[in-house]
């Protein structure tokens, strides 16, 4: 085995949570991503050990969800949205926007893995269309002067919390809905910042 | 027009704080379950459930009470609240998780405590990270209190709740896929029969599904009762309901109202009409997967019922607004291909259908399209779902497959010209 020992504390809790093993592949294929930022072989034989299945079970699951990567993603992941609110409220425009100052097509990661693209299906944040997500931290109400001062924003500042609400007062515009609370917690990598996953932080 | 507020009130009375445990039980949260269950019994909660008439909102609009009413005998069951809220043009179930948390795990003590239920989870779709924090923090609070574990409200009642993140599969939204998803499975539709949740669900055992909106409405049912909640709203569809309201309206967003009043009333209210002041041409009036309405059709009341006589349905309670300048074939693409994408791959009228169907329309949308397009679209939407008729004929193991034949026969029926014109009349050299 090859992920750490804190790795495999944290995996084992997970495991405990659930009535059946099997039910943690998904938390722990989330876990396993917080490391890499994808799923690598190596955390696929990890999993099937831990959790007691074969490695091309665990394989057959991990591709099937969108959002573990099976290539390595950069620092942040740029999903913008292309559903139907966000497709009638010019999204195009947003996407190409993305494109253009990264440089990259769909699902492509810049050679310094700092930005990772992807139009995504809908995201819940059709009243504030169009919207995005980095590291599926929620920015509404975009314009393409403040999309393309988000990009330099991160380019720039490279911060290693990635907050939705600091990223929504500087460059967002209409929400879905009022978000009302002043929210300081955020994601620490291009994984869903969460606690099971230890993936989520306070802003100093 | 007005709102209603049962679900959304306390957040609206408290913006800052609505999704902390103590500004929930300053106004009176987690009273409800505390008396049932001390004083309470399962019984009675379970005929104020089914008093109310509620029915579900996730989607399919089952009556809520009749489905706990289903449940089969076991020593374990289980309970899987389904917030893997994915379907274009909705976002209320995450202002329900995001900002009052608790009044969605007070409902769950409630329907635990009426199904003798011991192990819930909440199942959030991965995209939801922020809204699954709140709810985890939640979660850790009530346990803390001791509203959750072992020996609830010092009652012979246990409970333990986790929540689940997913990885971005629509799918996951219908019931049985999730349940594969919940087990570390692929998110695969099981077959019904044999696999109805309430017999054969999580691990194999009797497991309620329910939305998240269905259960953060339980404690107001059982403090206020089901009688109370029954004369809101209309015969059918009562109560109140979170509708989300986007596309090219002035004020987009969630709006909780009593079902009733028309479409058109409610966008000229709540949305406060179209922006730039322009006509709707079109709108979809219970998310992605159903058939659009035109703007004439304004008039059509927002019950689920009257949306069905109508060859719709009320949904997830999305309502998207198109304004007069829309190009609906793109608009159409872009459902379209969203199917296609998140089509799990097992039945071949919806794996091959909604591919070719997206490749097809993509060619129209660019301007090269072929003169029997039309005909070829209807014919991979009848192979989907034969007849075209609505409620959809079903080929496929889950609704997917037809939803994606939905916005289709809505511009061939309605909006036929608009795509014939995208169509050379010339042969392209």
């Amino acid at each position: 085995m090859s992920w750490n020992d804190s790795m495999i504390k944290q995996a084992k809790k997970i495991i405990k949570m659930y009535p059946q093993k099997r039910s943690a592949i998904g938390p722990l294929l989330h876990l396993a991503q917080s490391k890499d930022g994808y799923i690598s072989d190596d955390s696929i034989a990890v999993i099937s050990e831990l959790v007691g299945i074969t490695e091309v079970q665990v394989k057959s699951v991990s591709t099937f969800y969108s959002m573990y990567k099976q290539e390595p993603t950069g620092k942040y992941l740029l999903s913008v949205c292309k559903s139907i609110s966000c497709e009638i409220n010019n999204s195009k425009e947003i996407i190409d926007v993305v494109k253009d100052f990264t440089g990259l097509n769909n699902n492509e990661t810049d050679e310094n893995d700092l930005f990772t693209f992807e139009a995504v299906e809908c995201i819940g944040a059709c009243g504030g269309a169009p919207a995005m997500q980095i590291n599926y931290e929620t920015v509404e109400g975009l314009s393409s002067e403040n999309t393309i001062k988000l990009c330099e924003w991160l380019k720039e500042e490279q911060p290693d919390v990635i907050i939705a609400e600091e990223m929504q007062d500087n460059f967002g515009g209409t929400k879905s809905f009022d978000w009302a609370i002043k929210d300081q917690s955020g994601t620490t990598g291009s994984v869903p910042g969460f606690q099971t996953f230890n993936t989520t932080k306070e802003k100093k | 027009m007005k709102e209603t507020l049962l679900l959304t009130k306390h957040m609206r009375e408290n913006p800052e704080d609505s999704h902390l445990i103590d500004s929930y039980e300053k106004n009176g949260g987690y009273e409800t379950a505390r008396r049932t269950l001390i004083n309470g019994s399962p019984e009675n909660v379970l005929e104020e459930i089914k008093a109310s008439n509620i029915r579900g909102r996730g989607g399919a609009g089952f009556p809520t009470g009749v489905k706990w009413g289903f449940l089969a005998e076991n020593e374990d069951r289980y309970l899987v609240i389904n917030a893997d809220e994915s379907e274009p043009g909705t976002f209320k179930d995450r202002i329900l998780l995001e900002r009052d948390p608790h009044q969605l795990i007070e409902g769950i003590i409630i329907t635990c405590f009426a199904a003798n239920i011991k192990n819930a989870f909440i199942y959030i779709r991965g995209e939801y990270a922020k809204p699954a924090r709140r709810v985890q923090d939640a979660v850790e609070q009530a346990y803390q209190k001791g509203y959750l574990g072992k020996n609830i409200f010092n009652s012979e009642m246990n409970l333990d709740l986790v929540v689940h993140l997913g990885a971005g599969a629509y799918i996951c939204g219908e019931e049985t896929a999730l349940l594969n998803s919940l087990e570390g499975r692929r998110g695969e539709p099981r077959l019904k029969p044999p696999y109805f949740p309430a017999v054969k669900g999580l691990y194999m055992k009797p497991t309620l599904v329910n939305n998240v909106e269905t259960i953060s409405s339980v404690p107001w049912i059982v403090e206020n009762t089901g009688k109370e909640y029954n004369k809101l709203g209309v015969e059918g569809s009562t109560g109140t309901r979170i509708f989300s309201l986007s596309g090219h309206v002035n004020n987009p967003g969630n709006y909780e109202i009593e079902m009733g009043s028309s479409f058109g009333e409610f966008v000229e209210s709540l949305g406060n009409g179209i922006r730039n002041n322009k006509k709707v041409k079109a709108y979809i009036p219970g998310g992605a997967s159903a058939p659009w309405f035109r703007g004439d059709q304004l008039d059509i009341k927002m019950t689920i019922d009257d949306v069905a006589n109508n060859n719709s349905m009320l949904g997830s309670g999305a309502v998207v607004m198109m304004d007069e300048d829309t190009n609906l074939v793109n608009a159409a693409k872009s459902i379209v291909s969203f199917f296609a994408h998140e089509s799990c791959g097992q039945c071949t009228p919806c794996r091959e259908g909604t591919t070719w169907l997206e490749m097809i329309l993509d060619r129209v949308a660019s301007g090269r399209g072929r003169a029997s397009d039309i005909d070829l679209l209807l014919d991979v939407c009848d192979n989907i779902s034969p007849g075209l008729s609505w409620p959809p004929k079903m080929t496929t193991i889950c609704p997917l497959g037809p939803s994606a034949v939905s916005p289709i026969t809505s511009l061939m029926n309605d909006f036929r010209e608009e795509v014939e014109s995208l169509i050379p009349t010339k042969v392209l050299l």
